[in-house]
């Protein structure tokens, strides 16, 4: 076992760290460090400056753009990045779409979607939850009738992220209710222009709009636009999700966000010492970095097997209950350290070009949101009872 | 950075594997521990022969390993067998002092014919490694002891103890701590011998005046006994992770087997759940103790700060598993027939070696 870098290793990771410090705008990094809104554009201008570089999709094959890195390369290359202060990388058509296509779509899907990823053409969203399949997914009733060269579409969909702005989104359909539910579950793709889709923005308890429900009314996909073969699409579903997972770990969010937390703890004073000194605070700020620690390692014990070929399996479930338990801790800790001046809020401090002075400590703003949207961590990608399940049934065959 | 076990310790830790699996069996340990010097000579020496105790030591002492790697690898077997055959006190903590300053003894401690103990703490010490009361003075060429340790593990049976006594300074002084070898039959060296709650044999040593020999130099010691203690938290938390493992395994089985209202246990998802965190902190225990065995051979701090990280982790993780075996088992695991009862016993206990979660948690603090 060896745990340091080797040279090549640390030779990639200077080249990243360089990359950061002369690509990524300030204007962005600023906004992230603080805590501020993203728009559509910021996203996208990160994400162009990324692909042009060749870096936007690591884990794609390379024939189709991607990065071909070892999964301590991505392990940098995300580090460096939430260091640096660089936007997250929208996952939906990158990190979600693009594997299911890959492994399991045509190549003309594949040559025409997977460009149109990379360079920004098309925004994509996911259309996997209803208001009635949350945790239980498979009990989604979205419909699709095939008629002729279509299928027409006619339900609701929901907690779709930016869906907003997206130019497409991915679909799970019921195109049969025969058999086991899972069996007639089909992947659509579908264009968010088609007529009959209308998009309502869901405000979030932290008063942003951050998701969307969707309502399908006669809406017409050609066939075309099915991915694999009819009635297949939850086996595609549960392969997206092993790797949907894996990214949830967050180790670098995690990873800044303790950062952030250790300057707030060093500034806020209590009792006339900083409240990182404080035993009872810095024992919970300790324990919450040792889990860290040793999450890294879980991570990349993970995936550098991942590595050597297997698919991420129930290891990517412990990794995200892991992951965003310790994710949430540190969130929870930062709202702690604010005192009182977690209370205050102003919704419009968050955007870029905001210029009164701020209520407390500049940093204070966010904090009590991201504490609050930050709960949907242990909700999202298969709730972590979800995630307990799939552990039970494939780790201990319970 | 690469997570594999290179060929030789892959070997190393299925030989062993093999070997506890053919002649450690449970009822085999308890017989061994509840024997008049709480092991087996015999076992102690089959170790040897098969050059256990050999890869605990580098080739430059004799030896044919010594690294993290290699600690891990012979601890966590050995903690899935729950061996009581002095590893910790002759291998790992003896070991490490005798590797620095007497590589002589060495040889006699690989073939299995020499048994020493460290006996460094007292009854006042707690966890404090510093805090030193026992004394030293010298007589013409000779050294004499005087003090009282506690809970040295091995004693019983050592043939030789490493003493650490004060030489100069303040009770809890860094600096003027010496260690010394002292023959267990010498004058004035008195055993009061008992049985650890877990099965290990340990006593508490008692020296007047005693003949003793300085080993290295003179009030400088302590670092030396914390590389010692680094070395033996790597060893007692893979120790720890083998016997994890165990109970895991044993609490597993045991709910697709138990029927309660017509059904295993192991249908109930308030179990299935509690199960899946278990399996998600051994993972985490052995990545906090991959962490710290690749640190070993780092820079004090950083060596420090993972043994630290580790030891608290191990703890806390240790007794979430230890005590999940036990509820999930039911009452069966409230006796002495259950074999996971000694497991969680051992499991627990071993947060009491070498500073618990608190203490390392504190000191996790201080090296940040």
């Amino acid at each position: 076992m060896d745990l340091g870098y080797s040279e090549s290793e640390i030779a990639y990771r200077d080249e990243v760290r360089d990359f950061l410090a002369t690509k990524l705008p300030k204007r962005i990094s600023d906004l992230v460090k603080n805590g501020k809104r993203l728009t559509k554009r910021d996203y996208e201008e990160w994400q162009t400056i990324l692909n042009e570089k060749g870096w936007l999709a690591p884990s794609w094959p390379p024939e189709w753009g991607g990065a071909g890195w070892s999964a301590v390369q991505k392990h940098i290359f995300e580090e460096e990045c939430c260091r640096a202060g660089a936007p997250r990388i929208l996952p939906f058509g990158l990190g979600m779409l693009a594997p299911v296509l890959i492994k399991f779509g045509t190549e003309q899907q594949k040559s025409h979607y997977l460009p149109r990823i990379l360079d920004g053409t098309d925004w994509w969203c996911q259309g996997y939850s209803e208001p009635g399949a949350g945790s239980d997914l498979a009990s989604l009733k979205t419909k699709a009738e095939r008629q002729g060269d279509h299928y027409i579409v006619n339900g609701q969909k929901t907690w779709t992220t930016l869906g907003q702005y997206a130019d497409w989104i991915f679909c799970l359909v019921r195109t049969s209710n025969e058999g086991k539910r899972q069996e007639g579950i089909s992947f659509l793709l579908i264009d968010m222009k088609t007529p009959g889709i209308e998009v309502r923005p869901i405000i979030l308890l932290d008063g942003e709009h951050e998701v969307n429900e969707l309502f399908f009314t006669d809406v017409k996909v050609p066939v075309e636009n099915l991915v694999g073969e009819e009635n297949m699409g939850w086996t595609y579903a549960k392969y997206l999700l092993t790797h949907e997972r894996t990214g949830t770990a967050g180790i670098g969010f995690s990873n800044a966000a303790l950062e952030h937390l250790k300057t707030i703890a060093s500034t806020q004073m209590k009792s006339g010492r900083p409240l990182k000194q404080d035993p009872y605070f810095a024992a919970r700020m300790a324990k919450a970095e040792i889990d860290l620690e040793a999450m890294k390692t879980t991570n990349l014990r993970v995936l550098t097997q991942a590595d050597s070929g297997a698919a991420p399996g129930p290891e990517s479930s412990m990794l995200k209950i892991k992951g965003t338990v310790i994710r949430q801790e540190i969130n929870d800790l930062a709202r702690r350290a604010l005192g009182p001046y977690a209370l205050p809020f102003v919704s419009e401090a968050l955007d870029e070009g905001y210029n009164e002075s701020p209520i407390g400590p500049d940093y204070a703003n966010p904090i009590a949101a991201d504490y609050f949207n930050n709960r949907k961590l242990s909700i999202f990608a298969g709730s972590n009872e979800i995630q307990r399940g799939i552990i039970s049934k494939t780790k201990l065959g319970l | 950075m690469n997570f594999d076990l290179n060929e030789d310790r892959r070997i190393l830790s299925d030989t062993l594997e093999k070997f506890l699996r053919d002649k450690y069996p449970i009822e085999k340990r308890l017989e061994y521990s509840q024997s008049e010097h709480g092991f087996s000579a015999q076992m102690w020496q089959e170790f040897a022969d098969l050059g256990i105790i050999g890869a605990l030591f580098s080739e430059e002492v004799g030896g044919f390993g010594g690294h993290g790697d290699d600690l891990m690898v012979v601890f966590e077997q050995l903690g899935k067998a729950l061996v009581v055959e002095p590893f910790l006190s002759t291998g790992a903590l003896s070991g490490t002092i005798l590797s620095a300053v007497d590589s002589d003894l060495i040889e006699g401690v690989i073939s299995g014919q020499t048994q020493i103990s460290l006996a460094h703490s007292e009854p006042g010490s707690r966890y404090d490694l510093a805090y030193v009361t026992s004394s030293a003075r010298q007589q013409g060429e000779e050294w004499i002891v005087n003090g009282h340790k506690s809970v040295v593990l091995g004693a019983g049976s050592a043939d030789k103890l490493i003493v650490s006594a004060r030489t100069s300074g303040a009770v809890e002084d860094e600096h003027g701590i010496s260690l010394f070898l002292v023959d267990a039959i010498a004058s004035g060296v008195e055993l009061r011998s008992y049985s650890t709650i877990d099965g290990y044999g340990a006593a508490d040593v008692m020296l007047t005046n005693s003949p003793a020999k300085l080993l290295g130099e003179k009030d400088s010691a302590f670092s030396l006994i914390e590389l010692a203690h680094a070395r033996a938290i790597v060893a007692v938390c893979s120790q720890c992770l083998g016997a994890c493992e165990i109970a895991k395994d044993m609490t597993v089985e045991y709910m697709h087997t138990r029927k309660q209202f017509g059904v295993i246990i192991g249908k109930f998802q308030v179990l299935q759940h509690r199960m899946a965190d278990v399996l998600i902190e051994l993972e985490q225990m052995r990545s906090s103790i991959i962490n710290a065995a690749g640190f070993l051979d780092d820079h004090r701090d950083l060596r420090e700060k993972h043994c630290s990280a580790a030891k608290n982790l191990t703890g806390r993780a240790g007794r979430q598993i230890a005590e999940e075996a036990i509820q999930i088992h039911g009452g069966i695991a409230m006796t002495w027939e259950a074999s996971v009862s000694h497991y969680a016993k051992h499991i627990i206990m071993i947060d009491h070696l070498f500073g618990d979660t608190d203490h390392h948690l504190e000191r996790y603090i201080e090296l940040s």
